[in-house]
């Protein structure tokens, strides 16, 4: 292969789609490193602290398109302290100066300021595509400066971020001469939203396809938008509140009727069951529907909307549709791939409307399904068994049971068998998390099975540092693993290092490792990031056991990260970051 | 500080205390400094890990019939549990606090009266203040039949429910009305009850 000239290899190459693909080829030869390297235009980086900014724009010089995963996953839950890190602004200085040709940026659970956004307005000229998700640090005026100094700009798409409110003007600062946004996501926003703005800037963008709302703009102004927008194909609706027997309401639907290309709907912040009958004229064309925002919808009225979503791929709602209305979905939505079933009960005081018999419904009408988040009060093995015979499709599966270490309630067993079952069935199965009753049995099942997974979540269960052996022995494509409040102890943690050098990242919070044990790690390992999150004021540094403030998080890393990007702060007051 | 479990005496540390004073005589507002331990945190009452342990080997048991509830502190204090990402319960919790403004009002009908209430269900703490609040307001209208009687109300599916059954916060989000049952009907259904 090696007498192939360049610009082959390089055409070969540019098929691959994955990452993992990518990387891979880079690692054949010299000659392929180089050929990957400069006709890379998409970069991934799964962890900010594995790799400096600089190493990447300089490896990679004709980057159009970066993205960039900051704070763990359990920072979702508040585990992480606020103040831990995931900075931007290093990524965006470094690719200012390296891949000015930058196009698209896309960062998830970092922090970026509103003079990061301001440098990144101005420092590249063929900016197209924004993206945060669950990032914070900034506010309505970072986004003025997008608004305003991004010329072409296609994409600004902000989902479940907290963002400071400082005033409305933002959305003026698109220039009149500004035609070319595709999609604009501002639903995360708190704030008013000037509405006369917003429908002068979906007039003069015609390719506009994706629209979503936040909850300060009101019908009157979506049937302006929706008249401007016919072909949308993606809406978020604002607030969704009006007297059914207004003129409003009535012009709404005539405005959904009009909207043919529209295949996904969400939003409905505060929406009442009439203003939902609206929407039922284009529900047979939805593919994609977003309700889990809309605590004041019931069971019935939801039912009823569902019944008639016989195209829908992709469900998330509240559990107040109940097994019931699960059982709608599923003799009505046949091709549905991926659903969510999230408590309308956020506090977890553990009474929520779904159970198994809502799952076992699902899986027996939906033969598609491949993705599940499902929060719900109980869970039985039988169930499980059923649920892993039905949908053997699975990629991702998440059972969160509310209480936890709840058993079978029938049987009064542990999930081992529940969840043995799916990983068994799953063959493609790549994310799993587990909940419930569960010993040291169901870890072996894991590591025995579930040969694709990537990335294990793991709470409230197993009996001993056998758990723990067992998904890092078994499981050979493991990249994430991430544990709280379970038994495993520096024995698991210590017993097969090297494999940490396979993985992304490893979490482990209230468990049983000590100081002594992490330390022992870092010793080992000295290319791992090992590194302890304190939360207390330092003086408990000294105990042998990590207490409940003490978290271990483990990270592959791939240049040495100097300590002024690691260490936060001096402040004792502050959270701070060993690495050890 | 030391890194053992330790509880302080309390009464050996008052007796060595220098107080002004009458021996024998305790100043009633003086607070007893509190036992100190490790696993003290900022979430209410976790159990230290020894003791969950113990809680995990006691649950392990599958012929305990049924298990009680979690010894675990309420679920709701266990930080981070459940997995739910914060943006998502701050979205619920504004939603929440708009609704609370505005007050629980539901119509309250009793059968054979010619008119209807209405109440706000926040303004009570449970079960037994509503009774007292119905009792009170129908006061008027309890004839010679007696005063046995019924307190049912309709729920989100729109089923007639007695009420008392669920926990109160489970009660008050998922009533719509209540409705008051007098007479026979309301006898036969309460017998076989509580």
């Amino acid at each position: 292969m090696t007498y192939f000239p360049e610009e082959v290899v390089e055409h070969i190459v540019d098929f691959l789609g994955s990452h993992g693909d990518r990387n891979a080829v880079s690692t054949v030869c010299k000659a392929w490193y180089q050929v990957d390297r400069l006709s890379r235009r998409s970069v991934f980086v799964g962890n900010c602290y594995a790799i400096r900014p600089e190493r990447v724009v300089t490896r990679f010089p004709e980057m159009k398109s970066l993205t960039v995963k900051g704070k763990p996953h359990f920072a979702d839950f508040n585990l992480v302290p606020y103040d831990w890190g995931g900075f931007a602004q290093p990524w965006i200085e470094a690719a200012a100066r390296g891949c000015p040709g930058l196009e698209e940026l896309r960062l998830k659970r970092m922090v970026i300021t509103d003079d990061d956004l301001e440098l990144l307005s101005c420092s590249f000229p063929n900016f197209k595509s924004l993206v945060l998700v669950s990032c914070e640090g900034f506010s309505t005026d970072g986004l003025a400066e997008i608004a305003t100094y991004c010329r072409g700009l296609r994409e600004l798409d902000l989902q479940e971020n907290e963002v400071e409110d400082h005033g409305h003007q933002w959305l003026s600062c698109f220039p009149d001469s500004c035609t070319s946004l595709v999609s604009l996501n501002f639903a995360c926003l708190k704030g008013e939203v000037n509405a006369s703005a917003l429908e002068r800037l979906v007039a003069r963008c015609p390719n506009l396809r994706s629209l979503k709302l936040n909850h300060s703009i009101p019908v009157e102004s979506l049937n302006k938008i929706l008249a401007r927008a016919p072909h949308l194909v993606d809406l978020g609706t604002g607030s969704f509140t009006i007297d059914n027997r207004s003129e409003t309401y009535h012009r709404l639907i005539n405005s959904f009727f009009r909207c043919k290309s529209l295949r996904s709907l969400s939003g409905f912040w505060d929406a009442s069951p009439f203003c939902l009958q609206a929407v039922y004229p284009i529900c047979a064309n939805l593919t994609v529907l977003n309700l889990s925002y809309a605590p004041a919808i019931q069971s019935a009225d939801l039912t009823k909307l569902v019944g008639f979503c016989f195209k829908l791929q992709k469900l998330w709602v509240l559990d107040c549709i109940g097994d019931k209305g699960l059982v709608v979905v599923a003799s009505t939505c046949k091709e549905l791939q991926e659903l969510r079933v999230f408590p309308s009960d956020v506090y977890g005081a553990g009474i929520t409307a779904v159970t198994e018999e809502g799952l076992v419904a699902i899986s027996s009408g939906c033969p598609k399904l491949n993705s599940l988040l499902y929060f719900c009060y109980q869970m039985t093995n039988a169930a499980l068994t059923t649920v892993a015979k039905n949908c053997p499709h699975f990629t991702r599966f998440r059972l969160c049971i509310l209480e936890p270490e709840k058993p079978d309630p029938v049987t009064n067993q542990p999930l081992d068998e529940g969840f043995g079952a799916i990983v068994r069935s799953c063959k493609n199965l790549r994310r799993l998390s587990v909940s419930g009753l569960l010993t040291d049995q169901v870890f072996l099942y894991i590591g025995m099975y579930a040969e694709r997974l990537e990335m294990l979540s793991i709470a409230f269960a197993g009996d001993s540092d056998k758990g723990m052996v067992y998904v890092l022995n078994g499981c050979k494509n493991l990249r994430k693993l991430e544990i709280r409040d379970c038994p495993f102890g520096d024995a698991a943690l210590l017993k097969d290092v090297a494999k940490y050098e396979t993985m992304r990242s490893l979490w482990m919070s209230s468990c049983d490792v000590t100081l002594g044990g992490c330390k022992s790690l870092a010793a080992k390992m000295p290319r791992l990031n090992v590194e302890i999150i304190n939360e207390n004021d330092g003086t408990s540094e000294s105990k042998e056991n990590l207490s409940d403030q003490h978290k271990l998080v483990l990270c592959q890393q791939f240049t040495s990260v100097s300590n002024d990007i690691m260490f936060t702060s001096n402040d004792p007051d502050v959270c701070r970051r060993v690495r050890l | 500080m030391d890194g053992g479990v330790g509880y302080v005496d309390v009464d050996a540390l008052k007796a060595t205390e220098l107080r002004l004073g009458l021996p024998g005589s305790d100043e009633p507002s003086e607070k007893p400094p509190p036992p100190t331990t490790t696993t003290t945190t900022t979430t209410a009452a976790r159990p230290s890990k020894r003791s969950l342990d113990e809680d995990r080997a006691a649950r392990r048991e599958p012929s305990e019939g049924g298990r009680a509830t979690s010894t675990r502190a309420t679920k709701a204090q266990v930080v981070g549990w459940p997995p739910i990402r914060s943006y998502r319960k701050n979205s619920f919790q504004a939603m929440k606090t708009e609704a609370e403004v505005a007050g629980l009002y539901v119509k309250v009908s009793m059968d054979g009266a010619p008119y209807l209430r209405k109440i706000d269900l926040e303004v009570y703490k449970g079960y037994k203040e509503l009774r007292e609040a119905l009792k009170d307001m129908f006061k008027c209208f309890e004839g010679c039949k007696g005063s046995e009687y019924a307190i049912t109300y309709e729920d989100k599916d729109g089923d007639l429910m007695l009420v008392g059954d669920v926990p109160w916060e489970m009660f008050t989000s998922s009533c719509k009305k209540l409705r008051i049952i007098r007479g026979a009907e309301a006898i036969r259904g309460l017998g076989s009850s509580q």
